[in-house]
């Protein structure tokens, strides 16, 4: 579905990819661990283009999309729910659902947007709220679904949980795992290193711009360093 | 009462040109953040538009108000759009990552440019349309014989500019053009991370705002009858003003601040001096500014995002 082979990314000279390779294969769930600064969400910005993956290739369905531009990239089947959430402030929340679906076919729109809203009765109740008047957790949850009103292939969701009630947590989790059982390939970044692993069918370690460990999520979970590093204290 | 009469109804008149200019300025800093200092000149290439438009047509016969004018405003919109167009692609796009200050300067240069292009062109001497609309209804008439009038021009100036509004704000606010206007607005990023075309959607920007100058041109050439390359200065002024004075980046703001503009100026210039009314107009931003740095319809920065 997704590879990635030998990517580098910068900001300005700062280099926060150092050649990352990783591959996600279709109908997974694959999570990608790491400690702040490490890089994760500078990865899940370059597949989508910004910055732009230098050194090597970005590989989408079988399309080299490594040289294409962010717009182009997120018509092909792929969406993501970003780091900071990134809700329009000043739209509503069911205009902010639209934009999700800015790229897709209007027949779909009024069961998508009503599937969203089972999800996420919340937003229902808001939905003609501006969306910078909503809560976090509440932005949260409309960042996910406006992602999902896209109909990806692949969802690449950067912290979901954050910010979130424990409750909410499990909510949201719950959610990636359903939408992958409809058939969507999700690649996660999570803080929340313990429901991500057990989540996950496989993982990658991320220090420092550098993948240093891959496998199943079972394997890693185990792992004593992982443990150590992500897991300190966790349940 | 009928002098008071007469100032609101001129002022009204010169708000509606204003105001159709005022939203160019706003729409082009909401998306890109910078001032388009050629934006008055584009309205003055689309006097021009206008002008040379009904000149032509008047040399083939046509002379029907209601087609010529159509055809007019037709042909103005599409040739000057393609000039707001083109501003934008080659004096901002090229420096869309570099520091505030290069575009700017880029600004007062396309400016020059297309004030200089329009002098050696059509010359530097003003150009006189005759009268294509004359007439109009008296409103009131005093005991002294004074009488408030309202031109055929001043309704259908007031007219299409609410026509125009509504248009405008039905397109922002009620399709997925809009929507996806607001969102290069409000995050450039996220709309690009969403499938918008974030270069597109600025060119659009930049061309709505034309043909909006557009038409205030066409009013102006019909309204004064006379005009020349310089006319886009002051006119651009003015209208920057407004905006600033409705709260830039807000349009129904930009709407407000042209109608107010306008009729400052026009009661100004009726019971003060015209010389003036510049003035006036300048020490009322200044007023609003002091009180309210964001304008008048302008958003506090303060925001839970
Ligand atoms: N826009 C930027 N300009 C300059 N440097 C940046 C920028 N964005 C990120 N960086 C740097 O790149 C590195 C990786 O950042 P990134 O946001 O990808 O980390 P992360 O793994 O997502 O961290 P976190 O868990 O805190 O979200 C960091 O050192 C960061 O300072
Ligand atoms: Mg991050």
């Amino acid at each position: 579905m997704l590879v990635i082979e030998g990517i580098h990314a910068f900001y300005g000279r700062i280099e926060a990819l150092k050649g990352v390779s990783l591959e996600v294969k279709q109908g997974e769930i694959v999570t990608l661990i790491g400690a702040n600064g490490a890089g994760k969400s500078t990865l899940l910005m370059t597949i989508c283009g910004q910055p732009r993956g230098q050194g090597g290739r970005i590989v989408l369905e079988g399309t080299d999309i490594t040289a294409m531009s962010t717009h182009q990239i997120m018509r092909r089947g792929i969406a993501q729910s970003p780091e900071g959430r990134r809700v329009f402030p000043r739209m509503t929340v069911y205009e902010n659902l639209q934009m999700g679906a800015i790229n897709v076919d209007p027949a779909h729109f009024e069961g998508d947007i009503q599937r969203c809203f089972e999800l996420f009765p919340i937003l229902e109740r808001r939905r003609g709220q501006r969306a910078g008047t909503l809560s976090g957790g509440e932005q949260q949850m409309l960042a996910i679904a406006r992602a999902m009103m896209a109909r990806p292939r692949l969802l690449l969701l950067d912290e979901p949980s954050l910010g979130l009630a424990p409750l909410i947590v499990r909510q949201i989790f719950s959610v990636i795992r359903e939408l992958n059982q409809q058939g969507v390939t999700v690649l996660l970044v999570e803080q929340n290193a313990f429901h991500a692993l057990k989540l996950a069918h496989r993982a990658y370690v991320l220090v420092n711009g550098q993948i240093t460990m891959t496998g199943t999520g079972r394997q890693l979970l185990a792992d004593p360093e992982v443990r150590r590093a992500y897991l300190e204290g966790g349940h | 009462m009928e002098y008071f009469l007469q100032q609101l109804v001129n002022g009204v008149t010169l708000g509606a040109v204003y105001g159709l200019i005022a939203i160019g300025y706003s729409m082009v800093y909401g998306i890109i953040g910078m001032i388009n200092f050629a934006h008055g000149d584009i309205f003055m290439i689309g006097a021009f538009h206008a002008l040379i438009v009904f000149l032509i047509l008047g040399a083939v016969g046509i002379s029907w108000l209601p087609l010529a004018l159509l055809i007019v405003l037709i042909v103005g919109i599409l040739l000057t759009s393609l000039y707001g167009w083109s501003v934008e692609r080659i004096a901002y796009r090229p420096l869309r990552s570099s520091p505030r200050l290069a575009p700017l300067i880029s600004a007062i240069g396309a400016s020059i440019f297309l004030q200089n292009y329009v002098q050696l062109a059509q010359g530097a001497r003003p150009k006189p349309l005759s009268q294509m609309v004359s007439g109009g209804i008296t409103l009131m008439e005093s005991d002294a014989g004074f009488a408030a009038r309202v031109s055929y021009i001043q309704i259908v100036i007031v007219l299409l500019t609410l026509a125009l509004m509504a248009v405008f704000t039905w397109l922002i606010k009620g399709t997925a053009l809009g929507r996806a206007q607001r969102a290069c607005e409000q995050d450039r990023k996220m709309a690009a991370l969403l499938g918008v075309d974030v270069d597109r959607t600025i060119s659009l920007t930049f061309v709505i705002g034309a043909s909006l100058a557009a038409v205030a041109g066409l009013m102006f050439t019909l309204y004064y009858g006379v005009i020349d390359f310089f006319i886009g200065f002051v006119a651009g002024i003015k209208a920057f003003t407004a905006a600033v004075l409705g709260g830039i980046g807000s349009l129904p703001g930009a709407m407000l601040g042209g109608l107010l503009i306008g009729l400052i100026e026009a009661f100004w210039s009726g019971y003060f001096s015209v010389e003036y009314k510049d003035v006036a107009s300048f020490g009322v931003l200044v007023l609003v500014l002091i009180f309210r740095p964001t304008g008048l319809l302008g958003r506090p920065e303060i925001e839970k995002v």
